[in-house]
């Protein structure tokens, strides 16, 4: 399976991105440039965390009018898995590719920490290796995680089973305590706290490794079991 | 030439924590009568005169970029200037 890892000027994830699919998983991964044309060759799509265009006007508002979101946009609608990790959520949120917006947090400070978070969604591509209700130590860092949607969306939410992760404590005033949705489809996967950043014992937590696991698992069961 | 000022805000619906440190701040300073703050984003284009709809043009920019619809509120104004 070859990945590709989004990189924005000001984008500060994408080594760790690159690391947990390349080294953790032994998988085909590459560096693309916020001004590519081209993903066709690519089976996953990673958008890495950062402050992608310094932030300037609001995270992630800027990176939607680059080269390469057309082209993120395109896989989507092809079904490919789009994982957008905390600026790359940000990103899927203003590209639209998600509902709903970041605000800043509660606290309005900076929060940088491990957090626990409840599998809510253990059927996506994305959560196949974990179980419904398991309850996995993942870091958050982030300034504007607080998400909000309206009413509505809420409940279009709930209803698709598209919250896949909740913080078992809030910290940053997030509607239902969201950490992490899909679309509708649930091959875009949009979450605040880091998996890129427990992939190893070392790192503190090796929790997030199932998630890439798992998208490696779906595409095989998808692509390499059918031929 | 045209000056259009654009004024950002968060929609009355969400909370803005900015806006309430900000408040509670003055209230410290004495200013008691202070009942709301909401911070906001100012930004000023200069556009060139042509052949286009000016309104729906900012509307487009607007909500495509300068703000964000899911928790923002914009409006503007419009100036015209001569060109120096």
């Amino acid at each position: 399976m070859k990945f590709a890892v989004i990189v924005f000027p000001g984008s500060n994830c994408d080594t760790d991105m690159y690391h947990a699919v390349k080294d953790e998983l032994g998988m085909d991964a590459e560096y693309v440039w916020h001004d590519a044309s081209d993903l066709s060759k690519f089976d996953g799509i990673l958008l890495p965390g950062g402050f992608s265009y310094g932030d300037y006007l609001r995270s992630g508002a800027i990176a939607q009018f680059s080269n390469v979101m057309s082209e993120v946009v395109k896989a989507a609608k092809e079904g490919k898995p789009v994982l957008g990790v905390c600026n790359g959520f940000q990103i899927l949120l203003e590209t639209g590719l998600l509902p709903g917006a970041m605000r800043r947090n509660e606290s309005l400070k900076f929060i940088c920490q491990p957090e626990e978070l409840v599998v809510e969604n253990a059927g996506t591509m994305f959560t196949t290796q974990y179980e419904k209700g398991e309850v996995i130590s993942v870091p958050v860092a982030h300034g504007e995680g607080n998400y909000y949607c309206d009413e509505e969306t809420l409940k279009a939410l709930k209803q698709n089973n598209q919250i896949v992760f909740t913080y078992a404590e809030n910290p940053n005033g997030s509607v239902e305590d969201i950490a992490g949705i899909t679309n509708k489809e649930g091959n875009v996967l949009g979450m605040m706290p880091h998996p890129e950043r427990a992939v190893d014992e070392l790192l503190g937590s090796k929790d997030g490794l199932k998630l890439f696991q798992s998208i490696v698992k779906s595409w095989r069961e998808r692509y390499v079991a059918a031929t | 030439m045209y000056k259009v000022k654009v004024y950002v805000t968060l929609r009355e619906s969400v909370l803005d924590p900015q806006g309430k440190a900000v408040m509670h701040s003055l209230h410290k300073m004495g200013q008691s009568e202070v009942e709301d703050v909401r911070i906001g984003k100012y930004l000023e284009l200069t556009l060139q005169k042509g052949n286009y709809d000016l309104d729906e043009k900012i509307v487009a920019m607007c909500s495509k970029l300068l703000s964000n619809p899911v928790i923002e509120d914009y409006r503007y104004e419009v100036e015209e200037v001569v060109a120096q």
